[in-house]
């Protein structure tokens, strides 16, 4: 059976340790211009009932035809996950009565799923990497939405959504914390964005994750799961799994017993709870669905999809260690985004990579993240940004300068070059000019020349000074030389 | 294969059919007829014999990824015994 996590992420209860068991469903939106079955619109949003045929709303008589597009995505989505692929597939019908159903049954893929077995190579912190084992990939259509906070006594439903495709991924249940499986989520997401499969938006629902946790004592077989249906934030997965799993052991401590259960996540109270209405739901009389044939394609034409396949996060992830010499982790954070990979690359073109990498992981990523913004809307381009190291690497701006002229181009935009000619930005390699700084401060502070000869740590505090005095232009190296040279440490 | 009273209303109840309890005895020995009409086939034996998935050799027709429909609300709701601003309205139902 699954393996058993490091000592150092099991919980502490009150009879000793636990380790908790997570596995995923997670729903993820395919990228396509029309539904799974119909020609309407898959776009999100609309006007009530605008993205809906008839095959949609389930008039009497009409029949599904499958969008190829979507068996595309599901296949490389897929090989993206280093998953088999299986040549014959087949839809059925999962029975359940819901007002935004209007089939009476979800088009899913019950035994035999578009793909089998497949596995995720997860960074879960900077020196730690899990695998994580898919079950399966299949195809299904999504159910529309109804709406409960328009009226008191009634429900308004709009049909936009059925028959979107989605793409249901389950892991095996391999993740052992609630950090584990955000990054397993997080992964799953870089790695659908980088494929173009989904767009990995969760604010518009366009990946959801239905997450089972079931709690043990180290070492002993699988306790009872409850699954936590539909939730919508890498940071609430990380925060469901937590109280459920506290929940679930002090059940257990308490010498009571675990129901296997659906329950729902409120983040406004932290808390899981029930769902008893969608228990008896559960039998779901699948049958193959009589109005479609089997899904089938050869291997010709899974090799002609594979060959278009973009660099995947991981492929990435490995050249930018190899190519630019960067550290594992800082190659990690580049490659979560392809925008973002694909920034840094045109940034450390023809410089110094690692240079490169950290003014784009620190300066850049920094800022974004502060604003809210992703990388395609960076005010800083790849090219401004490559100017300011290359102004950094021909030592005629200093790191801290080059903090400010980042803060400039930001703000501002222009040309980098310009705005240090223009605004007399250049570095202090003069010598006598820095000689002269570094005697008028020796001379100002007497006391603290005394200091420093019985404390060469005091030095950091002169060169602070000397750079205040220059403007911050003052080139620190030499700054540091002329200092120990004159105070004599 | 024969079904019971119970299984009856459960089935009723999954399907959303509302039935009395005088209903019930009538429509189980509905069902079991059926059932044991359907039952005459497990007379036939099948072993070896591949799943038959349609009557006629051909592929699945598949379509473009184009958008060729929709934007026929109006028709989308035409038959709703309740609607409103293009809703289909149905009694409440929450979690």
């Amino acid at each position: 059976m699954a393996t058993q996590a490091a000592p150092t992420k099991f919980i502490k209860g009150a009879t000793g340790d636990w380790e908790v068991v997570i596995g995923m469903e997670i729903h993820a939106q395919v990228t396509s211009n029309a539904k799974l079955f119909s020609g309407a619109s898959a776009e999100f949003g609309g006007a009530p009932n605008d993205h809906v045929s008839l095959v949609d709303a389930a008039m009497p008589g009409m029949l599904p035809v499958i969008n190829e597009e979507c068996v595309k995505q599901a296949i490389r989505t897929g090989l993206g996950l280093e998953a088999k692929i299986n040549l014959r597939s087949v839809f059925d019908r999962k029975n359940y009565f819901y007002p935004d159903l209007p089939q009476g049954y979800q088009i899913s893929q019950y035994k035999y799923p578009i793909v089998g077995e497949g596995e995720v190579i997860v960074d879960v912190s900077p020196t730690e990497r899990i695998m994580v084992g898919i079950e399966r990939l299949h195809l299904e259509q999504d159910a529309g939405k109804s709406l409960h906070d328009l009226s008191a006594t009634e429900s308004h439903v709009d049909l936009n959504r059925s028959g979107v495709a989605l793409m249901e991924i389950v892991s095996k249940p391999d993740m052992r914390s609630a950090e584990e499986a955000r990054a397993y989520v997080s992964k799953l997401r870089t790695i659908l964005r980088y494929i173009g499969s989904c767009d990995g938006n969760m604010e518009q629902g366009s990946l959801r994750a239905d997450v089972n946790v079931s709690v043990r004592k180290p070492g002993d077989p699988l306790g009872t799961r409850c699954e936590i249906k539909n939730v919508n934030s890498i940071r609430f997965i990380g925060q469901a799994i937590e109280v459920e799993a506290r929940r679930q052991i002090g059940i257990l401590e308490d010498g009571g017993s675990i129901e296997q259960e659906t329950r729902l996540f409120d983040p406004s109270k932290g808390e899981t709870r029930s769902m008893r209405s969608k228990e008896e739901a559960h039998d779901y009389r699948y049958f193959p669905d009589p109005d479609l044939l089997p899904l089938e394609f050869d291997q010709p034409y899974v090799d002609a999809l594979k060959a278009q396949l973009p660099e995947l996060p991981d492929a990435k992830r490995a050249r930018f260690i190899e190519q630019y010499g960067l550290p594992p982790y800082d190659a990690g954070v580049l490659v979560m985004e392809r925008a973002a990979a694909d920034y840094f690359e045109e940034t450390a073109k023809g410089r110094d990579a690692k240079l490169a990498a950290n003014w784009v992981i620190n300066e850049l990523f920094g800022r974004l993240n502060k604003e809210g913004l992703d990388v395609a809307s960076s005010p800083v381009s790849s090219k401004a940004l490559g100017a300011i190291v290359d102004l950094i690497s021909q030592s005629v701006i200093s790191g801290k300068i080059a903090k400010d002229l980042f803060e400039i181009v930001w703000t501002e935009g222009g040309d980098p070059k310009e705005i240090v000619e223009a605004r007399g930005m250049k570095q202090v390699t003069d010598t006598g000019a820095i000689e002269a700084a570094v005697d008028a401060v020796i001379a100002a502070n007497p006391d603290k020349v005394d200091q420093a000869k019985a404390k060469p740590t005091m030095l950091g505090w002169f060169v602070g000074q000397v750079m205040k005095q220059t403007g911050g232009k003052a080139n620190p190296q030499a700054v540091n030389e002329l200092l120990k040279h004159k105070l004599g440490v | 294969m024969s079904v019971d009273s119970a299984t009856v209303r459960r089935i009723a109840h999954l399907s959303r059919i509302a039935i009395e309890d005088s209903e019930v005895e009538r429509l189980r020995g509905e069902l079991n007829a059926i059932l044991a009409f359907v039952e005459t086939l497990s007379e036939v034996d099948v072993d070896g014999v591949e799943p038959l998935t349609s009557a006629l050799p051909m592929q699945m027709k598949k379509r473009v990824d184009v958008v060729t429909d929709g934007g026929i609300a109006d028709e989308i709701l035409a038959n709703a015994p309740i609607r409103e601003d293009h809703y289909f309205v149905v009694p409440k139902v929450v979690e």
